[in-house]
């Protein structure tokens, strides 16, 4: 398995992005052939891209706005209220 | 009689045209008329020139802007039509036509032919090909929707979306039916991927287009070229869900996705919140189990590497057995007397002295935990130099020894080959040879015997002992 850029900053990854590397450290540790330090540096970074996940999870919010257009182009958004109204 | 009443009667052109006109006008009221659309104009004015035709006539006729306004579909060459209106004359060029009212395609039959040809048209382009479909975002943060913002469609799609994965919604307003449909959705497609990431309003990952379902008529605008086009051209990727899973429009051929409703839509754009959740919840999971695991084994491989250490030390001790030796054998020699022996083997301990080595040993087994065989190879290597440097030397000091004693105006006796090192063992009249420094002998008799007794011991074998001193080990 080639060596996924492990340097990417977390902050910038998308939830996609942060998964796959997650889950490719879960692979590479379990697999277990990295030299002590490599494994804890894996470790290290696995936890922080669970957290980026999970924080991306829970803080998701239901947001709607309805775009005002002026000759083709989008120029405001409104608010919509009550958009989850099911 | 007058016989001019049998004439024809007299007009000029403008009162015959009048009667003409008078006579079409009143005479047909309102018409309806079908045949096939032969040509079709679309000037600025906004009025729509057309002609219709069959296999034997063709009737020209107009749309005018009010009403070209409120037609329902586009006409387009070669459908066939049925269109109501009046008939007009037109006097300076000597011409009538049809000013239609309402012109509608005739029947679904018409329409799907008409249809059929636009796909081929278009998927010549290559516009429906799948590998210009783009794949979906995993998970998008903005999504935006170009749909009626009134009715069931926009609530279906936001109740999915909150319930799977709540997400930012841009609502883009357009009708969904009607003249008007296409250029509003054409214009949020565009609308929407115009708008810069990051910019004051976000730019969607995802687009959806949505409506109910409808008549064929309805549903027409999403057949329209200019939403093909505007779709197929969609940097961001578009899912299209457009009437009942039975409808298929043009667009669901060039959208990157087709959602058969507007609920299945939202499924498409967004993954399940709480299986994600637990699918990071089972990586974490892992992750650990697997850092433990990890540490167990290095606290064995260190165990392991601990016994390979005093395995190390029993690969060692024939080699300081093998040094013990020789310093041992170098003392014996020393402990002969020989000063300058004496003087070089301090000089030489003091370079290989046990100590040192044993700190040198001590280093390499240190470093034996980490690099294992590389440390057991240079150890070996680092013995074996110093015992051959050890020997090196010990032979050195052996040769120089005792032509070091001859040049400080020492001799030796020889009778023959054995060395006469005691005056008893020299007997009056024997031939000797007497070796000096440079390894120069001559040769000499004793004149006279020493007067002590003889040693009980056979001089050959003292001799021998004191030789192989000198001998190699």
């Amino acid at each position: 398995m080639a060596e996924k850029k492990s340097n990417t900053k977390i902050e910038a990854m998308s939830f996609e992005q942060a998964l796959n590397e997650l889950e490719n450290i879960v692979e590479q540790l379990e697999q277990g052939n990295e030299s002590l330090k490599r494994g804890v540096e894996l470790y290290e970074r696995g936890v922080a891209l669970k957290t980026h996940c999970e924080t991306q999870l829970r803080e998701a919010q239901m947001k709607v706005e309805k775009i005002e257009a002026r000759a083709g182009k989008a120029v405001g958004t409104t608010p919509v209220k009550n958009g989850d109204n099911g | 009689m007058d016989t001019r009443s049998n004439e024809p009667s007299e007009y000029s052109v403008s009162e015959l045209s009048q009667k003409i006109k008078r006579h079409l006008e009143d005479g047909f009221d309102v018409v309806r008329v079908r045949g096939e659309l032969g040509k079709v104009a679309t000037p600025p004015s906004g009025h729509i020139y057309l002609s219709l035709k069959d296999d034997k006539a063709v009737l020209d006729g107009v749309i005018w802007r009010s009403n070209a306004r409120a037609l329902a579909f586009k006409p387009e060459i070669g459908l066939e039509v049925i269109a109501t209106g009046q008939l007009r004359t037109y006097a300076p060029q000597s011409k009538y036509q049809i000013s239609i009212d309402s012109i509608a395609p005739a029947g679904e039959g018409a329409l799907m032919a008409m249809l059929e040809k636009r796909k081929r048209k278009l998927a010549a382009q290559g516009l429906f090909d799948e590998e210009r479909k783009r794949e979906l975002p995993f998970l998008p943060q903005i999504i935006g929707v170009a749909t009626s913002p009134g009715g069931a469609v926009i609530h279906d799609i936001l109740h999915r979306l909150s319930g799977r994965f709540p997400r930012h919604v841009l609502l883009w307003p357009v009708q969904v039916q009607g003249e008007k449909c296409a250029a509003e959705v054409v214009a949020a497609v565009r609308g929407f991927n115009a708008l810069k990431p990051g910019g004051d309003i976000p730019r969607p990952d995802i687009i959806i287009v949505a409506r109910g379902g409808g008549s064929l008529e309805d549903l027409w605008p999403f057949n329209e070229e200019e939403i093909v086009q505007a779709v197929a051209a969609s940097d961001i990727p578009v899912i299209s869900a457009i009437g009942h899973e039975s409808d298929t429009t043009l667009i669901d051929l060039a959208a990157d996705k087709r959602a058969p409703t507007p609920t299945a839509a939202a499924e498409f754009a967004v993954p399940v919140r709480s299986e994600l959740l637990e699918t990071v919840e089972n990586f974490a999971r892992r992750l650990n189990l697997a850092n433990t695991r990890r540490l167990e084994t290095a606290a064995e491989r260190l165990n392991q590497s601990a016994r390979h250490i005093r395995r190390a030390s029993d690969i060692l001790s024939p080699l300081m057995q093998r040094f013990d030796n020789i310093e041992g054998r170098l003392k014996r020699a020393f402990a002969h007397g020989h000063a300058i022996q004496v003087e070089r083997f301090a000089s030489l301990g003091a370079r290989i002295s046990l100590h040192a080595l044993r700190k040198q040993l001590d280093t390499a087994v240190d470093r034996f935990d980490t690099i294992k065989t590389r440390v057991n190879r240079s150890v070996h290597t680092m013995l074996s130099d110093l015992n051959k440097k050890l020997e090196a030397h010990g032979n050195l000091l052996e040769a120089f020894s005792h032509q070091r004693v001859l040049e400080r105006g020492f001799a030796l006796v020889w009778e023959g080959k054995n060395l006469v090192s005691r005056a008893e063992q020299a007997r009056a009249g024997t031939e000797v040879s007497l070796e000096f420094a440079g390894n120069n002998r001559v040769q000499a008799t004793i004149a006279s015997e020493s007067s002590a007794k003889p040693k009980k011991k056979p001089a050959s074998k003292t001799t021998k002992e004191q030789e192989s001193l000198f001998k190699k080990s």
